[in-house]
């Protein structure tokens, strides 16, 4: 039988090799290479939507972060003494609308107002030549016959008047001021000691309705006898004192109190240039003060920067004791993942309120209210974390590579730190971002509700702002609308800021939550 | 007999998890410095044979071991029910009586945001599946993204700002009273009402719209349409079943959470409820109230838990929650 798959013999010379000339390699890649956080990054920059979330975010902890470095104002700072209680309830005045003579952001709202409220706003503007009331007056009388007057009212000037008590120094200061500015701060006494209210300097009638004159002027108390220490400076239209410093009957601009060695000066200061005097700038609020008159870009801005900072803080340590704890669960499985899920069982069963109420009532007079609020948020904050990273474990550890290392004498550790946890760093992150926005939310609504308190003249938060300008609601909303506004676009955009990350980091699970 | 099983598993943990929450908030609450207060006109004597009763002090009110204590907390307490008097909020009231009297205005205001709620989200996140990538699905998305996020006190103060202070629709706050049927306590609490559900009516809204546009792609779908059956009878008959399995748990859950309430919408609505009474235990440091409320927190919580779980195997015998592999 012939055998057809015999190879005879062929000489060793008669081989040759195929293709000498141009041997085969394998080709070497033209296209870069792109890491996992490039490709991860390339894909979440395709989302539109995250990237404008991202900046936003940006913009907000930038403005966290830089208003209180470089916008604050001698003003701002000056909390320490209590000039600043006299700015409260001031509205939003952002300088470019006003100059531009929009009826908007200007520091003024439409208000309407009764005889005596419309007269004695009136009063102001004629005293000190400031319009405090802004366009067109419209005047409807009512079936009983009582009139009433709608205009735009600044708030800036209407704020209008206080009795400050000036030390000599105090006093001679002011008057060099105005001397140098031409602009009054000190208006002239009156003759009714028993009058507490500094805005009235004319006659009224027992309801304080201002009597006014037959040519409808107000008719001034001003005082023009007794001694004002010398008042040395600017003195208002229909002083005698203007021609004459002299005169026997010029405007007396304080009264004097205090014994001889301790003399002080009671004066009515206009607060508009009060503030001028004392600030160096013209009272413009951009979203106005709060009911203690602290300026709320300011506040605002420092409130969330604490929250920012907490935010981050809270997260950092949950990542780390989380995915410790999760990896340590998922890793070795068994009777160790079962005692230690027994234990999250019961800790994520207490309710949050529950356990930062305990917190603050053991901690907050030994180690301070913000760390109790810190630990409470860290107590129970990490079990997300866990079981993330748990279920990561458990994905991830049956795999080859992991064997492969095992094989190759890795110890436990390594293969947990060096080979599972890198590839389970895309959920892991994007969780642990998301913790950012829920703890600020958890601590805007324990501050809110009161149950921490953070108030205090240096240190504020978003939530306590809020609770703050509750009660304004109805007459101040700007009081609660800008800390409202911060907090509902930091939570969408962290929202969206997520969603973004989550498909970046797991392209697998796009859409899935959407 | 799996399931009984199961379930009698499930309920034994919880007692236990009950058991040792409850226990941990105890101590460390009796731990505090916690010495009646002397008020006008009060009869203090009450306070203290109460504590005495309670068996947390001896008969002439001093202080007994904290383990003692515990032992007759869990007789007393946990056993007998006995809550202790108010000792600063509703002076000399039983505990117990006065959150018995919150709890209807609680359950009545989340009922009723629960009832427009739910309908609402399924509605709308059915329609936005069904318009899957058309202008209507993105209005109704992005909607639900400003919805979801934007906190609810947030709304809670639009609403009142607008509805209640501009509009003058609606009264500021809640009126007080029992008559909760009425009218006027009705649209008294339509403020509340709203600020509650228009956050869970964006919850539902998603998900339904997710687990909805996963169906409607699914194979079987296409088959059905292929027998012959129109786009309304696949939906219906076959997509949204298929879709509630995961959303109906979520909706049972929101049966049980009815009872625990928003802390802040009532605080700000003024709403006399057990969140209000919640807070304001908080802020009086009243003790036994705290303690009452902490205890009824957290038995909600768990048991939103088990009915959770377990109404996964009801509404599909397919799922075996719990099971091993």
């Amino acid at each position: 039988m012939k055998k057809t798959n015999e190879i005879p013999k062929i000489p060793a010379e008669k081989f040759r090799f195929v293709g000498d000339e141009n041997r085969l390699h394998d080709r070497k890649f033209d296209t870069k290479e792109v890491s996992y956080l490039a490709d991860a990054f390339g894909r979440f920059c395709k989302n539109k939507s995250s990237v404008v979330a991202a900046i936003i975010i940006l913009l907000l902890v930038l403005y966290a972060m830089l208003v209180p470095i470089f916008c604050e104002t001698n003003y701002s700072k000056s909390l320490t003494d209590t000039t600043y209680l006299q700015y409260t309830k001031l509205l939003p005045k952002s300088s470019l609308f006003t100059n531009m003579g929009l009826n908007f952001w200007d520091g003024a709202s439409e208000q309407t107002l009764g005889e005596a409220n419309f007269q004695a706003l009136q009063a102001i503007g004629v005293e000190t030549g400031y319009d405090v009331v802004k366009g067109e007056v419209t005047t409807s009388t009512d079936e009983k016959g009582k009139v009433t007057y709608t205009s735009r009212v600044d708030s800036y000037i209407s704020n209008g008047f206080v009795y400050m008590t000036l030390t000599p120094q105090e006093y001679e200061s002011i008057q060099q001021w105005q001397l140098e500015n031409g602009k009054q701060v000190i208006y002239p006494a009156i003759t009714d000691k028993s009058q507490t209210d500094a805005n009235i300097w004319y006659e009224t009638n027992k309801k304080g309705v201002p009597q006014l004159d037959k040519e409808g002027n107000f008719q001034n108390i001003y005082r023009d006898s007794g001694n004002d220490g010398e008042y040395d400076s600017l003195r208002i239209e229909g002083d005698p004192g203007l021609e004459n410093p002299e005169a026997e009957d010029r405007y007396r601009y304080a009264t004097i109190t205090g014994d001889s060695n301790n003399v002080s000066y009671k004066c009515r200061i206009f607060k508009y240039t009060y503030f001028m005097y004392r600030y160096g700038a013209e009272p413009s609020f951009l979203l106005g003060t709060n009911a203690l008159g602290q300026d709320i870009l300011t506040r605002l801005a420092s409130g969330a920067r604490f929250s920012f900072v907490l935010a981050i803080c809270v997260s950092a340590i949950n990542l780390f004791i989380g995915a410790m704890y999760g990896a340590i669960e998922g890793y070795y499985g068994g009777a160790v993942d079962m005692v230690m899920e027994r234990i999250v069982d019961v800790l994520a069963r207490i309710p949050f309120m529950v356990v930062a109420t305990l917190f603050q009532l053991h901690l907050a007079k030994k180690v301070g209210v913000v760390p109790s609020l810190f630990f409470a948020f860290i107590l129970t904050g990490w079990i997300g974390m866990a079981a993330t990273t748990r279920m990561q474990f458990y994905r991830f550890k049956g795999q080859e590579y992991v064997l492969a290392a095992r094989t190759l004498g890795a110890k436990d550790r390594r293969i947990m730190f060096r080979h599972i946890f890198p590839n389970s760093l895309g959920t892991i992150v994007t969780t642990s971002v998301l913790v950012i926005p829920s703890v600020i939310f958890s601590e805007s609504s324990l501050t809110y509700l009161g149950i921490v308190n953070l108030e205090s003249s240096t240190m504020t938060s978003v939530g306590t702002m809020l609770a703050n300008g509750r009660q304004f609601l109805s007459s101040y909303p700007h009081i609660i609308l800008f800390p409202s506004i911060f907090i509902s676009l930091l939570m969408i955009s962290f929202n969206l800021f997520g969603n973004g990350l989550r498909d970046a980091f797991n392209p697998s699970l796009r859409g899935v939550e959407e | 007999m799996y399931m009984f099983k199961y379930v009698l598993k499930r309920i034994l943990f919880l007692i236990l998890t009950y058991f040792i929450i409850i226990s941990a908030c105890f101590v460390l609450i009796r731990l505090l410095p916690n010495v009646p207060v002397q008020q006008f006109g009060k009869d203090m004597s009450l306070v203290l044979q109460s504590r005495y009763r309670q068996g947390l002090t001896d008969i002439n009110g001093n202080p007994i071991p904290l383990i003692v204590q515990y032992g007759n907390f869990v007789k007393n307490t946990l056993i007998g029910g006995n809550w202790g008097l108010s000792e600063k909020l509703y002076f000399g009231q039983d505990c117990f009586q006065v959150f018995l009297s919150k709890l209807p205005n609680t359950i009545i205001v989340n009922a009723y945001a629960s009832l427009f709620a739910v309908p609402m989200g399924l509605l709308l996140g059915i329609y936005a599946a069904l318009k899957k990538n058309k202008w209507q699905d993105h209005v109704i998305s992005t909607g639900v993204m400003v919805m979801v996020s934007v906190p609810s006190y947030v709304y809670a103060f639009l609403i009142q700002y607008v509805l209640c202070f501009k509009l003058k629709l609606f009264p500021l706050v809640m009126e007080a009273g029992t008559d909760y049927f009425s009218w006027s306590m009705f649209h008294s609490m339509i403020p509340a009402v709203l600020s509650l559900s228009l956050g869970s009516i964006a919850g539902y809204a998603r998900f339904t719209r997710a687990e909805l546009t996963e169906v409607l792609t699914s194979d079987f779908l296409l088959l059905a349409r292929t027998k012959g059956l129109t786009r309304g009878q696949t939906t219906v008959r076959h997509a949204l079943r298929n879709a509630m399995v995961p959303i109906f748990p979520n909706i049972i859950s929101e049966v049980i959470l009815v009872l625990s309430g928003s802390l802040i919408i009532e605080s700000i609505f003024v709403v006399p409820g057990v969140g209000n009474l919640y807070v304001s235990s908080i802020n009086t440091l009243d003790y036994n109230f705290f303690l009452l409320l902490s205890a009824f927190y957290t038995l909600i919580g768990l048991a939103a838990g088990i009915v959770v779980d377990l109404s996964y195997g009801i509404i599909d015998p397919r799922i075996r929650m719990g099971s091993k592999k």
